[in-house]
């Protein structure tokens, strides 16, 4: 018999017993919602968990640092690149270096330092640190209150809620709500760096001109735009800084670092250094070509990469003990198709002989019922998909209550990708057909003259 | 094959045997029968009850394979076919005609009559044609959609012989095709089964308990007794 006959044959016939095998349907199709609310809960959560990882930019950011560092003489023997008195400076020539390297989003050096803020003529030492306009996409800024910079370059400033508090209650202002600080104006005073000529008789062995800087004290005006509920660094930087600046407008205040010091004496004739460079790159998984192809550049570097591989394979086992449960009412429901099927040949078995007296191979009889057993499998799958996204819609808005209730922000911790609709479909047509195994070939077995027989 | 006086033969048995294993005691519902059937001929098998009629019907149909002895039905011996190839007897070699209809009770007419064409992997648009023209040539067109129980028992059985006649056997076997009917009814469909006889050079076998019956329309008569032939004859 032809494929579509058998499809439409399988089809009438389960139209014939209709109630019954509507019941084993809505059966499959419970046990093939359970494993796509189980799985699409376990791969929401993954997915959440590495959203938020991959928006504190802590396994995607590799921090770059010179080995010209203390830090870093205590390196290992045998490691790549050159030695710590032959590698390069890390100046504004190795972040461009840096930044070409293939997968590489950007590379911006790490602006931190600690400083004196005014706000209505008190002053406020706090930690300051540069965000690039990348930082925007942080978890940080979810819940900001005002807004992103509006360039790289804008007198503008975000503060981080805590010490926006700490301004107000210093302040004259009746109200301790932070949006009250937005529009406001902030003075930043720091030491300006200049580099400025040396004397002849200061000049290094090999004839070059020795580093010198002047240091003047300087003020810049500064907007308050945002307020940040988190510290968008995180975790990336050695301090938790309280107000942010622009990129940009950061490097060209040339502000006065401690290494500029220690660069005055070790480094001679060159440009200013940057202390660390902070490296983004398109996905974690580039991170070690990365981090190898800088260090082969001279440089020390750090990620928190092998932090991710515990996690993934944290997930993975959860997917699988998901899995494990979600399959269970399948199985339960397989037996329901076992028994239904195993009824329709005690039924039907007159009608099983009549078709092989007019000419029904055993390969049709077994292909019928397989056919039967596949259908409801497909329709019960199909069922179950939408049960199962509907399950997780509702697991997903119940969360999102509980989360508002507990002043969380709401969150995605359930989602269907396309392969998990196909496969479970697919695994219930599966399932169903070996359900079909013992029923069809009892039916296939049939004696033609026994079946007729039959009343 | 071809017989003693030149006619070709369309059912040869020889020593044919069935027997059913009741417990520890054997049943010997055919022994030893041995037969000619000839090509286009209309046959009558007649019997007491039990007599061994329906299976040796059976065997010639191939739903039923012999415990020793052959059957050769066109040239072919069951006994040596396997499961596929008995069913594909039954398919393009057989049509059978019930006593009882045996027509799918969930199913219409048109899809009744269509079943033999889909196991013999027919063209959709092809038999659906041809199921429309038969249905129409038994004056049954109207009723294509029909289920059977909305039927009378001949218009019933019209739809049975319609559909063993799907596949154009060339060997019509009938087991008490009118055990069901009223005498009216009863000689419609055996007129209908001397028209394949005659028109269309259909062997038939008929198995019947009624002796008037198949002298009126069977050429050869072939008595059983306890599954052994006791008797055979012309009847015209």
């Amino acid at each position: 018999m032809k494929g579509y006959d058998l499809v439409e044959l399988a089809l009438r016939n389960l139209r014939e017993s209709v109630f019954r095998n509507s019941l084993t349907t809505v059966g499959i199709s419970v046990g093939v919602a359970s494993l796509v609310a189980m799985l699409s809960l376990g791969i929401g959560l993954q997915q959440l968990a590495n959203r938020r990882l991959q928006k504190s930019g802590l396994f995607d950011t590799i921090r770059v640092t010179s080995r010209r560092d203390l830090r870093s003489l205590s390196r290992e023997e045998g490691e790549s690149g050159p030695d710590a008195l032959e590698s390069p400076p890390l100046d504004e020539s190795a972040r461009q270096k840096i930044a070409l390297l293939p997968n590489v989003g950007e590379a911006y050096p790490e602006i931190r330092f600690v400083t004196e803020l005014r706000f209505q003529d008190k002053p406020h030492l706090t930690v300051v640190s540069a965000l690039p306009s990348s930082a925007r996409t942080t978890d940080a800024f979810e819940g900001l209150e005002g807004r992103f910079f509006s360039s790289d370059a804008a007198a503008e400033a975000i503060l981080e809620k805590s010490f926006a508090q700490r301004l107000l209650g210093s302040s004259r202002n009746a109200t301790t709500n932070p949006a009250a600080l937005l529009g406001q104006q902030l003075t930043l005073r720091y030491g300006e760096r200049t580099a400025m000529p040396t004397p002849a008789s200061a000049t290094s062995s090999d004839n070059q001109p020795d580093m010198a800087y002047s240091v003047t004290a300087h003020y810049e005006n500064l907007t308050i735009v945002g307020i940040c509920d988190l510290d968008p660094d995180s975790m990336r930087g050695q301090a938790r800084a309280r107000v942010f600046l622009p990129e940009q407008l950061a490097e060209g205040l040339h502000v006065m670092d401690p290494s500029n010091l220690r660069d005055s004496t070790n480094m001679p004739g060159g440009s200013p250094t940057y202390p660390a460079l902070e490296v983004r790159v398109a996905s974690p998984r580039y991170i070690p070509t990365v981090e190898s192809a800088i260090r082969e550049m001279g440089f020390e570097t750090f990620s928190l990469l092998d932090a991710t591989k515990n996690l993934r394979q944290f997930f993975a086992v959860l997917d699988v003990f998901l899995g494990i449960f979600g399959s269970l009412a399948l199985t339960v429901a397989s037996i329901g198709i076992t028994n239904t099927l195993v009824m329709a040949i005690l039924e039907r078995r007159r009608e099983i002989g009549i078709m092989k007296a007019i000419g029904a191979t055993d390969r049709d009889v077994r292909g019928l019922f397989f056919a039967e057993a596949g259908a409801m499998g497909g329709f019960g799958g199909g069922l179950g998909v939408v049960l199962g996204w509907a399950l997780g819609h509702a697991i997903n808005a119940g969360t999102n209550v509980y989360l508002k209730r507990q002043h969380f922000p709401p969150a995605q911790i359930w989602f269907v990708p396309w392969w998990l609709v196909a496969s479970a479909i697919v695994f219930a047509i599966l399932v169903s057909l070996v359900s079909g195994l013992y029923p069809a070939s009892r039916a296939a077995r049939l004696h033609p003259v026994e079946a007729l027989r039959y009343e | 094959m071809t017989g003693p006086e030149g006619n070709s033969i369309a059912v040869h048995t020889e020593n044919l045997c069935r027997h059913f294993r009741m417990g520890k005691s054997l049943i010997p519902a055919i022994d030893r029968v041995s037969l000619e059937i000839r090509q286009a001929e209309f046959v009558g098998l007649l019997g007491a009850s039990g007599s061994g009629k329906s299976t040796l019907l059976n065997l010639i149909a191939g739903l039923d394979q012999p415990t020793s002895g052959s059957v050769v039905v066109q040239g072919k011996d069951l006994a040596a076919l396997g499961r596929e190839d008995l069913a594909k007897h039954r398919m393009r070699t057989v049509g059978i005609l019930f006593q009882s209809f045996n027509l799918i009770p969930s199913m219409t007419l048109l899809e009744n009559i269509e079943l033999p064409l889909r196991f013999a992997e027919v063209d959709r648009a092809k038999r659906k044609e041809q199921c429309q023209l038969a249905l129409e040539r038994l004056h049954l067109g109207a009723r294509a959609h029909h289920r059977p129980s909305e039927l009378s028992g001949g218009e019933q059985q019209r739809v049975a012989l319609a559909r063993a006649l799907m596949n154009r056997p060339q060997l019509i076997l009938a087991d008490e095709p009118t055990g069901n009917l009223d005498s009216r009814t009863g000689a419609e469909i055996m007129n209908l089964l001397l028209e394949c006889n005659q028109s269309l050079g259909m062997t038939v076998i008929m198995v019947t308990h009624e002796r008037g019956l198949a002298e009126r329309y069977a050429q050869r008569l072939i008595f059983l007794a306890d599954g052994r032939l006791v008797e055979e004859g012309e009847t015209r």
